[in-house]
């Protein structure tokens, strides 16, 4: 008698303890409850709002850079792995819309934490950090990033930046 | 004299092995190795080398959320001898960089490194006596994550990456053959 019993308590446990994880099966087959797992190379989870990954060299809208070679994102860093070096601007020669633009920017993303000092610390904004995470690569030398790599792409319009146009003498034609 | 110079090259231990010459791998070894590669590539198993925080995104990245075991490599192993990839996140201290070596010593051959997070690639704000500045000074690394912490994603996106490099055909570090002798180019007319 005592074996039946053990034997129908012990069947009614394991047939409970199984149910779970079918139940659990089958929700997720059925679709009834979402998968919790991120697929990730195919789809990206949304990043948080606030999330501070890769840094971008920002643009004003007419095409000019908009950091003007101050170091204070420099100063501002706790690992130091900023390196700014600035240039005077001339008519010719403009990058930035001020005196001085970064002739040479370079960040050691490997020692960088991505803490953000560096975004709070700049005066016009052109040092953001953006949500692209994809940074890994094999070798040290790889993770020097140079003003080319963080500097966003110039935007594509027809219209020449106004702040570059110099203006022009012409000659008005005979009427 | 005329000499036969034979190509010879040296992996680990230092006894010579013959490598196969310019003309490359035969058919059937090359594709054994490529069959080989794919299975290790698809089943790499991580040692716990988690130092410090970047081991709670470690631990994250297993979870039923990023779940690394669709890569095949979810077995996290405490003991050197069955891993094939020393996942090493956190700061190494100077204290604890013999013992990185000797665990790294331990595991068997073919076998990676990965450096996760800034503290452990390049020491990170621990520009100090005490950290050692990038776990590349110590053992051979094959894939650097920066970040502090990287997340999980991050990581997984480093792994992916380190599949790349295995079925290319680099098969760790300490094995890998070079040549040493150059067998002469043969003349062409």
């Amino acid at each position: 008698m005592g074996f039946l019993v053990n034997t129908v308590n012990g069947a009614r446990a394991i047939a409970t303890g199984f149910g779970i994880t079918l139940k659990h099966y089958m929700e997720q087959q059925l679709k009834i409850r979402p998968t919790e797992t991120v697929q990730y190379p195919e789809e990206k989870r949304e990043q948080f709002p606030r999330t501070r990954w890769r840094h971008v060299l920002t643009r004003y809208d007419d095409g000019l850079e908009k950091c003007i070679g101050c170091s204070l994102c420099a100063g501002a860093c706790p690992a130091r792995c900023i390196y700014v070096e600035a240039a005077e601007n001339t008519d010719d020669n403009r990058y930035s819309p001020g005196e001085r633009y970064a002739a040479k920017y370079e960040i050691n993303m490997i020692r960088c934490i991505f803490c953000g000092y560096c975004q709070d610390a700049c005066p016009t904004g052109a040092i953001v950090l953006r949500k692209d995470f994809e940074l890994a690569d094999f070798t040290r030398d790889d993770f020097l990033y140079t003003k080319e790599m963080l500097l966003e792409p110039a935007p594509i319009t027809g219209v020449i930046p106004t702040s570059s146009i110099a203006t022009v003498k012409r000659e008005h034609a005979a009427v | 004299m005329a000499r036969t110079v034979t190509e010879m090259s040296f992996h680990d231990s230092g006894t010579p092995v013959p490598s196969f010459g310019p003309g490359g791998t035969p058919f059937l070894l090359g594709k054994l190795d490529e069959v080989v590669n794919w299975a290790r590539r698809n089943s790499i198993w991580p040692l716990t080398f988690g130092l410090a925080c970047c081991a709670i995104e470690m631990m994250a990245s297993v979870s039923s959320r990023f779940d690394l075991s669709r890569f095949g490599a979810e077995v996290f192993r405490a003991s050197p001898r069955q891993a094939d990839l020393m996942i090493v996140a956190g700061r190494v201290s100077t204290k604890m960089g013999p013992v990185l070596r000797q665990i790294y010593d331990q595991m068997p051959n073919p076998k990676w490194v990965l450096s996760m997070g800034a503290c452990a690639s390049s020491g990170g704000v621990y520009n100090n006596y005490a950290i050692i500045q990038g776990v590349d000074q110590i053992v051979p690394v094959d894939i650097y994550v920066p970040g502090c912490p990287p997340s999980p994603d991050a990581l997984i996106y480093a792994i992916i990456k380190l599949q790349e490099k295995i079925k290319a055909g680099d098969s760790g570090k300490l094995i890998e053959l070079s040549p040493i002798f150059k067998r002469p180019e043969p003349v062409r007319s």
